[in-house]
């Protein structure tokens, strides 16, 4: 038995160079981290507090929860505009049927439905018909919550049973405190990360996101995987909204107005290109933790919300600039 | 393709079939005095809708142009409070001058460092809208604080007409013109339509690119002095999430946001459309809380009509492999 020429060259494994892993995404993201941190625990004596730390949780854990299935969607070059009005929908279904006496356990499957029956419309809508999801979900999105304010108007649904704010406000652990809603962050996190990078369905999302065409004619079924992705965006959006009602315990048609805008933040700030096929759930996670602890460290020191949001955003912008600009300056292309 | 079968007259024709339905309804919306009022009620969308497909055409979007104008209105506002004796000219010019700084910004991060538009208008949109707060000290203006001819200004009318209809419509033709007869309005289409052709054609990308995000911000700057000068009220919240509504009119009025196709005519109805169904849902009793669902199911009825059903995809063109790709293995 002869053996034949390889059919390919194979290249060698590119060797190490200090400049890659330097400026790797998800080490620039936990420098900035340390860096939040260190400012932290300066400027505020109460920011390392174990008990300060896991109340800030509550503040971003709704939110991370859909920026991980956020992730996987502009992953593939989709977007999903209309989660937050996802929670409005679902939230308001969970009120309706609070007030006709439904339970903890049926109030928290209504939600979980509803958020899932809309995200399986956005993605029939994206899929069959072929729509752009952009502008399919900024329909959708005035859609979902325009509903919700012709049901509630300016009224507030209050009148949720005993027992239902344990979802939102209750610890899984006493000892380090770990909030319910924060032990199922770091669960979906641990699950997605591990389909994301060690499945074979991982590798095909990420196939799909560098080239939609070629994966298709590869065997790929694109559309069936990307309407998964929308409805389980649906989904997460339907567990942000059991967790953020049962946290505040009223429903207004106004509930999380402008998530969107902070979740798709989370999750470009995580380094996924919005291009497609780049991307990890490991700097999503990172960048959760980065704005979430830079907003606490902020309003410590009694920042006022709206220009922790300027600084969110210049955050946004200057991270994602900066490494370009040091390419360009080191001399070789992004 | 005939003028009629047009997606524009199409448009037009689903339009007049709307007032005509509400006219029913209630007469009094048919008359010209109501009529009237609602084209100058539409005039700020009118003319950011036209900045925004300028953008959308080069397959961008700019989601800081409510922030933009947000922030322009309150510059514009805090400087005629403070000099209550310059012209109103001036004042005008001044807010076209920071919102074309601000649009400017978006266009050098946009063209320059090749960062996605969505991205870097998603962190000016924050950005803008928090330094109103910043500049102004979280204060609110109200029209007492700003000179009498700042506030007397949008009331101007001449031959009858508002001038802010006025300044829709010069901006509409301006558009019109640039869009339609200039080289740089075409590129811009061939920017669209295919950027690596555009790029081989001897345009300069980034150059234009600039340029039209200038251009957008310029108008937004525009339409911030004349909103907060019309409305008599300049704090951090003002017309918040109006981006999205200036994007629905795009997407009604039939600009493809996967780029190079998009009219001026469609662009102002898509923005008419939208101004119709708010100023009739008053008018026929209709809780104004309907508002946004009516507007969501149009923005979907209308992209589903309006679906080129041009999916980006490869296409099995031979019978053969057709049929052996809907038979499953051979």
């Amino acid at each position: 038995m002869s053996v034949l020429p390889p059919r390919y060259d194979v290249l060698d494994k590119e060797p190490f160079r200090w400049s890659d892993f330097l400026l790797r995404w998800e080490f620039i993201l936990a420098l900035l981290l340390v860096g939040v941190m260190v400012m932290g625990s300066v400027i505020s004596p109460y920011f390392l507090d174990i008990w300060t730390l896991s109340d800030a949780t509550f503040n971003f854990s709704e939110k991370a929860i859909i920026a991980l299935p956020m992730a996987l969607l502009i992953l593939t070059r989709e977007i999903d505009l209309s989660v937050a009005a996802i929670i409005a929908l679902a939230s308001l279904a969970m009120g309706l049927c609070a007030g006709f006496g439904f339970g903890p356990w049926p109030l928290a499957g209504i939600g979980l439905i509803v958020g899932l029956l809309c995200g399986i419309f956005n993605g029939v809508l994206v899929t069959s018909i072929g729509l752009p999801s952009i502008v399919v979900t900024i329909g959708t999105m005035s859609l979902f919550r325009g509903l919700a304010q012709v049901v509630l108007g300016d009224q507030a649904v209050t009148a949720y049973p005993v027992g239902f704010s344990t979802i939102g406000q209750g610890y899984l652990l006493k000892w380090p405190p770990v909030a319910y809603s924060f032990a199922m962050f770091l669960v979906l996190a641990s699950v997605f990360a591990v389909v994301l990078h060690k499945t074979a369905v991982g590798r095909r999302l990420f196939a799909i996101g560098n080239n939609p065409t070629a994966a298709m004619f590869s065997g790929i079924a694109v559309d069936r995987i990307k309407l998964v992705l929308f409805s389980l965006t649906g989904l997460m959006a339907g567990l942000a909204a059991v967790v953020l009602t049962s946290r505040i315990g009223s429903t207004r048609s106004n509930i999380a107005l402008g998530w969107e805008l902070d979740i798709i933040t989370m999750v470009i700030l995580g380094g996924v290109s919005i291009a497609g096929g780049v991307g990890s759930i490991g700097g999503v996670v990172l960048a959760v933790f980065v704005l979430g602890l830079a907003t606490l460290a902020l309003s410590l020191i009694n920042v006022p919300g709206i220009v922790i949001s300027v600084l969110m955003g210049l955050l946004l912008i200057v991270s994602i600039a900066l490494p370009i600009l040091i390419r360009r300056v080191m001399g070789y292309r992004a | 393709m005939s003028w009629w079968r047009s997606r524009e007259a199409a448009l037009a024709f689903i339009i007049a079939a709307l007032i005509i339905l509400v006219g029913v309804r209630a007469p009094v919306f048919l008359s010209a005095a109501s009529l009237y009022d609602m084209m100058v009620d539409t005039s700020f969308l009118f003319m950011l809708v036209l900045a925004q497909m300028a953008i959308i055409l080069t397959r961008g979007i700019d989601l800081s142009v409510a922030s933009n104008l947000a922030l322009s209105g309150m510059v514009s506002a805090l400087f005629a409070a403070a000099y209550p004796d310059v012209p109103m000219v001036l004042v005008l010019l001044l807010a076209i001058a920071v919102g074309a700084g601000l649009g400017m910004v978006n266009g050098l991060l946009v063209a320059n460092l090749n960062i996605p538009p969505i991205v870097v208008t998603l962190g000016t949109l924050a950005v803008y809208r928090g330094l109103i707060f910043v500049i102004a000290g979280g204060a609110w203006l109200t029209s007492d604080d700003m000179s009498p001819a700042f506030v007397a200004f949008p009331k101007l009318t001449l031959w009858g007409i508002s001038i802010l209809l006025w300044f829709a419509i010069g901006v509409a033709a301006a558009f019109h013109l640039f869009l339609n007869y200039s080289a740089t309005g075409r590129s811009l289409y061939a920017i669209g339509g295919n950027p690596v052709a555009a790029r081989f054609c001897g345009i300069n990308l980034s150059r234009h690119l600039l340029l039209v995000y200038a251009l957008a911000g310029a108008v937004s700057g525009l339409c911030g002095a004349l909103w907060v000068s019309r409305y008599g009220i300049a704090y951090v919240d003002i017309a918040n999430g109006y981006e999205l509504t200036i994007i629905a009119a795009c997407v009604i009025g039939g600009v493809s946001i996967a780029g190079g196709i998009g009219s001026v005519a469609g662009a102002l109805l898509g923005a008419l459309f939208l101004g119709v169904v708010v100023n009739a849902l008053p008018v026929i009793n209709i809780s104004p809380f309907w508002q946004m669902a009516i507007s969501g199911a149009v923005i979907l009825t209308a992209v589903i009509v309006n679906a080129r059903s041009e999916k980006k995809m490869g296409k099995l063109i031979l019978p053969e492999a057709r049929r052996a790709a809907a038979g499953g293995k051979s």
